[in-house]
């Protein structure tokens, strides 16, 4: 983890509510797809954490939605905006399990990390499938960043505006794969669950105070113990989640 | 030169800086950050006699200027904090440290105390007294009199080292607490610990927290903190260590002035982790600015 004050290089909406934000400074500290970063807002006492979309030796790219007063406030952040994040939180993905032809599932505002670790997968030369899952048309992101850098997208709707009708479950049922990663709500984990065959991770989400492991704020259970969500996750593997 | 150094309680500190109990963990992740040898001491995370993993979660939630949290003590029990957490923190810091020592019995808070005090890193026991009481109901030990009285009393008799008793500002009249804790032997005080808070989510129409309430702290309870110090400290003759929305060495100083010998930052190092060092090397530069030269000159100035 570094901590640093990092400059607004581009903020552009996606959806009504997904906005994509380009931060410019010291990258050093991530190490692996799924981690996170955690922004200081102003006039927000805790920090705002959000998964990393992608990175690169000087900028990271986050990927975030409008549900609160610190993501509004965030959304209003112009180029040229210095803030204070701290870098590089969080375990990451392991993508030493992923074997040959992983499935990535993603899960509205849980799709941006699957980017990093999906680029990262097929620059080790991986058959990458993805399922992107959205409530309806207008929701839709990030579709075409996949599809660019080489990965079989399958787009699943609750309305069926775009794509299979249904759920991410409804793509996941008759795919073949050698292992999955996931990451959106936790309904979906739940359906996941039940779906899915063979190994897998999950990256969670909680409510944290700091973001580095030393609240105790965003702990859970687990067969292997106890742990904090935001150091010891947000990815669990699937064989050590308590449901 | 100005003088940070204040004595606690037999110990030499190099400052009055001191990281709360369960907002610095054991010290070592801070210790990726910068070197923690710049601290006057380190209460470390809240220990009980057994493991707990403490409350569901959502624990915490955000305030105008502060936060509330449920976590509900997690910490992995006396034995494995002595054996495991214990040589990990030394390993990152080489001054004593202040063992919290929670406890849900008199008995609890006795085993729990007598095997820290064993520790040769330890140099005082914090016993945190808003803790429930399961033999009287659930009623925290530390919003009666008796109760406090009685759970330091208690450890008092199975200690060599200073005890802090650790106070809770929920209750009518904190210096009634106070004294019946120096009269039961208590070596210190140190207050306060969090204000009982909610918060409700106007989405879900419910509370936030997971178990509905929790301890607010922040920069919003300073005011409350400073007066319950200053209350305290014109009552008792016992050193207190003040703490309850510190977050700059301005902070640091205006605890002082109402009474306090050390302090204590607690959720400032949550949102900042550098924020302990950081009010530790911005202290004498502001101690200058308002013609302190030695920091012991102004515990209690204010009265």
């Amino acid at each position: 983890m570094t901590q640093g004050i990092y400059t607004v290089l581009s903020n552009k909406a996606l959806t009504d509510s997904v906005y994509k934000m380009v931060l410019q400074g010291d990258t050093s500290a991530l190490t692996a797809p799924g981690q996170f970063v955690n922004l200081t807002v102003e006039g927000c006492y805790l920090r705002r954490p959000i998964s990393v979309f992608d990175w690169d030796e000087n900028t990271v790219t986050i990927i975030y939605k409008v549900v609160g007063e610190g993501t509004e406030k965030m959304a209003k952040w112009q180029e040229g905006y210095e803030c204070d994040v701290l870098v590089g939180l969080g375990n990451g993905f392991d993508m030493s399990k992923s074997g040959d032809a992983p499935v990535l599932i993603g899960g509205g505002v849980g799709i941006p990390p699957m980017f990093g670790l999906c680029k990262r997968l097929i620059a080790e030369g991986k058959k990458v499938k993805v399922i992107l899952g959205f409530n309806k048309e207008s929701e839709i992101f990030c579709k075409e960043d996949f599809e660019s850098i080489g990965a079989s997208v399958y787009v699943t709707t609750v309305d069926g505006s775009v794509g299979i009708k249904g759920f991410v479950t409804d793509a996941l049922k008759n795919m073949t794969y050698t292992y999955f990663y996931t990451c959106g709500p936790m309904p979906m984990f739940k359906a996941i669950e039940n779906t899915a065959v063979g190994g897998g991770q999950y990256s969670f989400e909680e409510r944290m105070g700091c973001g580095f492991g030393a609240c105790m704020g965003c702990s859970c259970k687990t067969k292997y113990g106890n742990k904090r969500i935001c150091k010891d996750g947000p990815v669990l593997e699937r064989e050590e989640i308590i449901w | 030169m100005v003088n940070t150094k204040v004595n606690l309680l037999g110990l030499e500190l190099d400052n009055p800086v001191i990281p709360a109990s369960g907002t610095f963990g054991f010290g070592y992740e801070y210790a990726e950050l910068y070197d923690i040898n710049c601290l006057g001491s380190i209460s470390f995370k809240g220990t009980t006699l057994e493991s707990r993993f403490g409350n569901p979660t959502p624990r915490i939630a955000e305030c105008t200027m502060g936060m509330i949290n449920s976590v509900g003590l997690q910490n992995p029990g006396v034995y494995k904090v002595i054996s495991e957490e214990l040589p990990k923190l030394k390993a990152v810091y080489n001054k004593k440290v202040i063992a919290n020592v929670g406890g849900f019995s008199i008995e609890e808070y006795q085993q729990c105390a007598s095997l820290l005090d064993k520790e040769e890193q330890v140099g005082i026991l914090e016993i945190n007294i808003s803790c429930p009481n399961l033999h009287a109901g659930g009623k925290n030990f530390g919003v009666s009199a008796e109760g406090a009285a009685t759970v330091i009393e208690a450890v008092k008799k199975v200690t060599t080292k200073p005890v802090l008793a650790k106070l809770t500002p929920n209750v009518t009249d904190i210096t009634e607490i106070a004294l019946a804790c120096e009269e039961a032997g208590a070596d210190g005080i140190s207050m306060i610990n969090t204000l009982l808070g909610m918060r409700i989510d106007l989405k879900t129409k419910k509370p936030v927290i997971h178990n509905k309430m929790g301890g607010f702290s922040g920069p919003a309870i300073l005011p409350v903190a400073l007066r319950a110090v200053y209350q305290v400290y014109e009552k008792v003759n016992i050193p207190i260590v003040g703490m309850g929305g510190i977050s700059s060495a301005k902070d640091v100083i205006e605890m002082m002035l109402a009474g306090a010998t050390a302090v204590q930052v607690g959720a400032a190092n949550l949102v900042n982790p550098y924020a302990c060092r950081d009010i530790i090397n911005e202290l004498p530069a502001v101690m200058e600015k308002y013609n302190i030269k030695d920091l012991n000159e102004i515990i209690g100035g204010a009265h």
